[in-house]
């Protein structure tokens, strides 16, 4: 752990691998301007990579970043716990920043928690928002002013808790992917950068990485601007090409309750929720989505909410805009008709197509 | 020869179960409504040590730090095949976030000298997915999260593939390894009829006092002292005797447990009250549905 620091900078991990900047860093540095004008202190990206950092440094700085500790080593070639956190720590012992931000993601969950053991200082897992607050601890007047209001789901989604460290700095977290916007590059900005040479002396990397194999998820639910989502409620693998017919004549993504993929209507890439990926499309059509707790958290910033259930108390009507109660294998063919006869709609010209419904001249 | 495996387990709230009566009217969690259930993917971790102790004979130790009540979760291991069961728990240990518990469980486990330490990916009350890897650090363990299958081991060399949801890796390490394990890893072995008929009776020194205690309300306090210790030793004897360790007993510094040894505060909880209500209803007509859509279209929402 280190002091409280309170000209501390704030951090951001920049996941990358082979060369390539993660998503996930860049929706930080969207947050952590935020947080680090609030401070009034500086932002920085901290990217661990074999060489070539600079391209990536470049980029970090049009997207926010004040500052690129930019640390290159072959050991950092391939990411594993041991190396990247024993560097982190090294930083954050020479630098003493006030917040670190990491990626909710399959690194940085295994990084984070890593480098908050050898720190010895908090952790706060999965938030959702991030703000700057004061706390006062209860059954004491001491009033800690400008900390990291880390605010997460927990028990299964049911509570929101906000988590601060008030005495054991720095102040980490983790953030889930997709839930913070990102920032528009600015090619202007240029980032200062500082090199730091990692010491290896007398280190061996404990895990010898032996295949390593990329799967691109088949489904992309967080660049998609429409979804319709499937539940239990779509009731057998057969009907839940329903959910594929509307979301091919909206040109949106198909997504799934978690139930619906253990009833294995639909693969595991299509889960939203909290378990799953979180979305925020324009449009979220839940089909037979009763809506737990775990499936609103990680729909419900969507724009607007498109809730189709046969029963009328279903939590997911808390959520939505707009609402039929009703049997979707009855509704979905309905709006499917309704959407593909646009040109019947007054103000209408030409039909609605989506890049998944034939072309014009194939229907005839 | 073989290996050693401690496994780490918790006792959850089935979150899984929050529906209908588990919420409140307010919107708050109704706990008493849920049941305590062994952490799903912490029953991974079991099974994938009880293939370990299949193939290479060796033991399996489960741990659990928690109060007495998780005594059960420590039960059910016993009738899944685990060979020995440890319980920690101590008042000074409440209040403990990852890194004390994580801190905490490393004292335990560093008296039993294990090769391989296991333990589920997360648990489903917090989701945080940190005790595991933190456990690793402080024993300076080699870590390796998101185990899906188990490869080879031979000698003193485990390779395994890790599944990391947007690729797999293979990877090589050598002993003495904390491996986080995944719920697509295995299909847990259920609890053995036999086992089960022997280690329904097993207890805990504190379940022990508890009974004690209920049943013997008249008597007086060195009466219920003794009536303890006669039944300690014979369920020891029988080998039904979960073992209870406190903080002192794994050698922890108090400095580092419980609220004092957590940096994490919780500053604020809300409910996540449901609302209900605020939407636009449509009937499932075709009239309906068509001015839902021609809604959608004019404010841009589709089209």
């Amino acid at each position: 752990m280190i002091e409280v620091n309170r000209i501390g900078e704030v951090w951001v991990f920049a996941e990358q691998e082979k060369g390539a900047l993660s998503e996930v860093p860049l929706e930080l540095l969207g947050k952590g301007r935020e947080l680090a004008e609030t401070l009034g202190v500086p932002l920085a990206a901290v990217l661990l990579t074999a060489g070539d950092g600079e391209e990536m440094a470049t980029r970090l700085g049009q997207d926010g970043a004040d500052k690129v500790y930019l640390v290159e080593h072959d050991l950092l070639r391939q990411y594993q716990a041991s190396t990247y956190a024993r560097v982190i720590r090294e930083l954050v012992q020479a630098h003493a920043p006030q917040v670190v931000l990491y990626g909710a993601t399959a690194m940085g969950r295994d990084l984070a928690p890593t480098v908050a053991s050898s720190l010895k200082c908090g952790l706060t897992a999965d938030c959702t928002d991030l703000q700057i607050g004061d706390h006062t601890p209860p059954g004491s007047k001491e009033l800690h002013r400008n900390l990291l209001l880390q605010i997460r789901p927990a028990f299964g989604g049911s509570i929101i808790a906000t988590i601060v460290n008030y005495d054991r700095w720095p102040q980490m977290a983790t953030v889930r992917e997709g839930v913070m916007v990102m920032p528009q590059p600015d090619g202007q900005r240029r980032a200062t950068l500082v090199r730091h040479a990692a010491s290896f002396s007398g280190f061996r990397a404990p895990l010898r990485i032996l295949e390593s194999e990329r799967r691109e998820k088949k489904v992309n639910l967080k660049a998609a601007r429409v979804i319709v989502a499937g539940g239990a409620g779509v009731g057998t693998r057969e009907s839940f090409r329903l959910v594929w017919e509307l979301a091919n004549c909206l040109g949106g993504a198909v997504g799934a309750s978690r139930a619906a993929i253990d009833l294995g209507f639909v693969d595991k890439d299509h889960q939203v929720g909290q378990t799953g990926t979180t979305v925020r499309p324009a449009l979220y059509v839940a089909c037979g989505i009763s809506g737990a707790v775990q499936h609103r958290a990680g729909m419900e910033e969507s724009a607007k909410i498109l809730a189709i259930n046969i029963d009328r108390s279903a939590p997911i009507f808390s959520v939505a805009h707009y609402g039929i109660v009703g049997d979707l294998r009855v509704v979905i063919p309905r709006l499917v008709r309704a959407i593909r006869g646009g040109a019947r709609i007054e103000g209408l010209a030409e039909p609605l197509e989506g890049p998944g419904t034939p072309p014009r001249e194939a229907r005839g | 020869m073989g290996y050693r495996c401690v496994v780490c387990v918790k006792q959850v709230p089935d979150t899984k179960r929050l529906t209908g009566q588990a919420m409140k009217d307010d919107g708050t969690v109704n706990r008493a409504a849920l049941p305590a259930v062994f952490n799903p993917e912490d029953l991974n971790a079991l099974e994938a040590a009880l293939a370990i102790r299949d193939r290479h004979a060796g033991t399996v130790t489960v741990i659990s730090m928690g109060l007495p009540k998780a005594s059960d979760v420590l039960r059910e291991a016993l009738f899944r095949g685990a060979d020995r069961a440890i319980l920690i728990t101590d008042r000074r240990a409440a209040g403990s976030d990852t890194l004390a518990t994580s801190y905490i469980l490393s004292c335990a486990i560093r008296r039993l000298e294990p090769d391989i330490v296991l333990c589920g990916r997360q648990a489903i009350d917090g989701d945080t997915a940190q005790v595991g890897p933190q456990i690793a650090e402080k024993l300076g363990y080699t870590l390796v999260t998101y185990l899906e299958e188990l490869l080879d081991l031979r000698g003193s060399t485990l390779r395994v593939r890790r599944n990391l949801g947007s690729g797999f890796e293979v990877v090589e390490a050598e002993l003495p390894v904390l491996a986080t394990v995944l719920d697509t890893a295995n299909t847990p072995r259920p609890p053995a009829a036999k086992r089960l008929m022997k280690f329904k009776k097993a207890r805990c020194r504190s379940e022990v006092e508890q009974a004690v205690s209920r049943e013997l309300s008249e008597a007086g306090e060195d009466a219920r002292a003794t009536e303890v210790a006669r039944r300690c030793l014979m369920l020891a004897e029988r080998g039904l005797l979960i073992e209870q360790w406190n903080l002192d007993d794994v050698g922890a510094d108090l400095t580092w447990c419980g609220f004092k040894g957590s940096p994490t505060n919780v500053h604020r909880v809300q409910s996540i009250v449901l609302a209900g209500g605020a939407y636009r209803e449509y009937p499932p007509t075709d009239e309906g549905v068509g001015r839902l859509v021609r809604e959608l279209i004019e404010d841009h929402t589709i089209g």
